[in-house]
């Protein structure tokens, strides 16, 4: 049993946990690319970005003593930083894309446009923050969970650390919301009407700037949620979300591009894989080890802890060769 | 009117080249010119990719690492300790795994000859997969702890002539890029850009960790040059300043006629029928191949043929460098700079293409001094006025290139879409 509750801990919630993140980043991702057609490769700087704004007005609430003893002070603000983070997506629209869009670029020069943002933005944070590494817990402690299993002979607990649980809770919430905004409200119909076919979607007439508009906002402030809760979950450094912009990128494939609720299943789906890929499998064996055939060794994970993020890149590509539209059919132009 | 124009371009380019010469002294630039030109050579490369062909190749990184670690496994010196232990005799078992491997999944992908077909077909190539992994680690493992730990540390080199690594560097990329290709080059374009930058980043993973065959992070150097290098000329008596420059110089007159040669041939080939099917497959791909044109293997072709020129690239820089450090390779300075560079300069021009890559490099690599000294003022201005300096200038300078090459490839998209020395299109009257 021991060892189960191991197994639970290594990947059951790490994979929860990853997977979140992933989920959260995809969403935006797959949003924009079934709304304007374009890859969005600044997604990942976006969500560095949210994650500075969100450190900042931590930073801020501690100096003006705004704390809670019961809830991080980096899920305080987290409201107020997927606000603002929401304005600067807006305006990157305005200043970037929408110059482009109006002379009718097409879906590669965007992309292209958007890998010129991305070195924008990391530049900017660069140029602010150094190349450090920052955390949100300097001045206080991340609280861990221990719940004991009633069980006889077991001697590990259940562990997890409270910004884990809220950061589940926060993508529960926000899946929620959004599965509410585009089933229920006139604008997320509209919205995903437009994902359909944009042109039918404006003769019929729907406000398509306005869905453009709204497309940023959620894309912005779910970026901010996304980094807040990678850099809460790890540290915050300035070339933090570089190297999660691919499985995120890969999480929405894998869900089918243009697909919301495949990206959720995607970027759970690219976590687990990921947890479950360095895993090391001889510690569930190792009770049985006597009756196995051969000798157990000491780590027996499919991949090497280094090459974790390798395994999201191998989901992609091959689900881009088995079906290059997702497991959930995505939009192709 | 291009051809004036290039012109201009090309005379403002010598006089902003001539400029940074005079400020940085001569052995500086004729570093920076080194480097340019290989990075021109790579440049040509993409375009090749891009302008000719419009494949959207995002995993330039990779191509550049393999001709990096190519050049270092032919140039370095031959390590003796490896080929005396039993390390070769446990790669050799290693590689027979590998091929077994190889061959067990082939014969699952054709097990339909024998009859199993369907959803029993993709059982069988699963467990093929699984099984050919299992063989390969168990016999990769050991190999590699031990020659990491008492086989001589690393495999070494082979102790021959750095220009047969730059050979082996073209190669070895055209040989991934072949794989590559057959597996990615039927996904459109976003899809195929995320994929190639998704293989990039498994080539680097696996360069950087490999410890027994690269050294991953711990580097290689030094790397012998194909010319002699600036120790040599002090040896037979130069002074040591102008030894730099003269052994640069050589350096550079290699690097011009591997680029000269390479341009001769693209040049050429864009003018002759194969550079005239290849534009209308990039312009309309159905058309093409509705005239009787083999779009994927022609995209093949050419996929295979711009990562020669990357290999080669890449192994120049690195013989330059002396060093190679997979851990220094980033998707900023390897990938996207790239990209600016044939932007920049003009997607299917290969006069842009070189052009775009002297000054994107020149403007990469001296951003980081000209905002050291603005920042300087500044710091010294708001001293003056009170507020007191700007703290870390030195970190901070060298972080502005990132966004200097944000800044220039947002403004070449928009007023300048083409690129500076655009293709030309020629269209009979």
């Amino acid at each position: 049993m021991n060892e189960l509750i191991f197994f639970f801990n290594n990947v059951v919630v790490a994979g929860v946990v990853l997977g979140s993140i992933y989920a959260v980043g995809a969403i935006g991702v797959t949003l924009i690319f079934g709304i304007l057609r374009f890859a969005h490769f600044a997604h990942g700087d976006m969500m560095t970005m949210g994650a500075f704004i969100a450190f900042l007005l931590a930073m801020a609430a501690t100096a003006l003593g705004i704390t809670t003893p019961v809830v991080p002070t980096g899920f305080l603000v987290l409201p107020l930083a997927m606000i603002l983070a929401a304005i600067i997506a807006l305006g990157l629209d305005k200043g970037f894309y929408a110059p482009l869009r109006k002379r009718g670029a097409r879906p590669v020069t965007m992309l292209i446009a958007s890998i010129g943002v991305t070195l924008i933005i990391q530049g900017m944070i660069r140029l602010f923050f150094g190349s450090g590494t920052y955390s949100f817990f300097e001045t206080e402690q991340k609280q861990l969970v221990r719940i004991p299993v009633p069980l006889e002979g077991v001697t590990r607990t259940i562990n997890f650390t409270q910004p884990q649980l809220l950061m589940v809770l926060c993508t529960a919430v926000a899946v929620l919301a959004l599965h509410f905004f585009l089933t229920r409200s006139r604008l997320g119909k509209a919205m995903r009407a437009m994902a359909d076919n944009a042109d039918l979607a404006q003769v019929s007439g729907i406000n398509t700037k306005l869905v453009v508009r709204v497309t940023w906002i959620i894309a912005g402030s779910l970026a901010a949620m996304a980094g807040t809760m990678l850099a809460l979950d790890v540290n915050l450094k300035p070339d933090l979300a570089f190297n999660i912009v691919l499985p995120i990128f890969a999480a929405a494939i894998v869900g089918g591009l243009g697909q919301s609720y495949g990206a959720i299943a995607g970027g759970f789906l690219i976590g687990f894989a990921e947890t479950l890929a360095i895993f090391n499998w001889s510690v569930l064996l190792r009770p049985v080890a006597g009756s196995l055939p051969f000798e157990l060794p000491a780590t027996l994970a499919i991949v090497p802890t280094e090459y974790k993020l390798t395994v999201a890149f191998v989901i992609l590509v091959v689900v881009l060769l088995w079906r290059p539209t997702g497991i959930f059919k995505g939009a192709s132009t | 009117m291009i051809a004036r124009r290039s012109l201009v371009m090309f005379a403002g380019l010598f006089v902003l080249f001539t400029v940074i010469g005079w400020f940085l002294g001569a052995a500086n630039i004729s570093l920076l010119l080194v480097q340019s030109f290989a990075y021109a050579l790579i440049a040509l490369g993409l375009n090749i990719q891009w302008g000719y062909g419009g494949l959207f190749n995002f995993g330039i990184m990779g191509m550049l690492m393999l001709g990096g670690a190519a050049v270092t496994f032919i140039s370095y010196p031959v390590n003796a300790q490896f080929w005396g232990s039993e390390g070769p005799l446990m790669l050799g078992k290693a590689l027979l795994a590998f091929l077994a491997g190889f061959l067990l999944v082939w014969g699952a992908r054709h097990a339909d000859r024998i009859g199993i077909k369907g959803r029993w077909k993709s059982v069988v190539t699963v467990l093929a997969w699984i099984v050919a992994y299992t063989v390969y680690r168990s016999q990769i493992d050991p190999a590699a702890a031990y020659i990491e730990t008492s086989g001589g540390g690393w495999v070494g080199g082979l102790g021959l002539h750095p220009v047969l690594g730059w050979l082996f560097g073209g190669v070895l990329a055209a040989g991934v890029a072949y794989v590559v290709g057959k597996i990615c080059l039927g996904l459109r374009t976003d899809y195929l850009a995320i994929a190639t930058i998704g293989i990039s980043e498994i080539i680097r993973a696996l360069l950087k960790n490999m410890d027994w065959l690269t050294r991953g992070t711990l580097t290689v150097s030094p790397i012998p040059w194909p010319t002699p290098i600036p120790q040599d000329l002090q040896a037979q008596g130069v002074s040591i300043s102008e030894s730099f420059i003269y052994a640069r110089l050589g350096f550079l007159g290699l690097v011009i006629i591997v680029l000269a040669v390479a341009f001769f041939l693209v040049q050429r080939a864009y003018g002759g029928p194969w550079g005239r099917m290849m534009r209308a497959i990039r312009d309309n791909h159905i058309a093409a191949a509705s005239m009787g044109k083999n779009v994927t293997r022609r995209q093949l072709e050419i996929f295979v043929l711009g990562s020669v020129l990357m290999g080669i690239g890449g192994a120049m820089l690195v013989s330059f460098q002396q060093i190679y450090d997979p851990g220094a390779y980033q998707p900023i300075n390897h990938t996207f700079l790239i990209w600016v560079m044939v932007i920049v300069g003009g997607a299917g021009n290969n006069w842009g293409a070189v052009f775009g890559a002297l000054l994107i490099y020149i403007t990469w690599m001296i951003s980081d001094p000209v905002s050291q000294w603005l920042f300087n003022n500044i710091s010294n201005w708001s001293t003056d006025m009170g507020w007191g300096a700007i703290p870390e200038i030195q970190s901070r300078a060298s972080q502005m290139r990132v966004f200097v090459l944000g800044v220039v490839i947002t403004i070449a998209l928009r007023y300048a879409p083409r690129g500076l020395i655009p293709e030309v299109v020629r269209r009979e009257a």
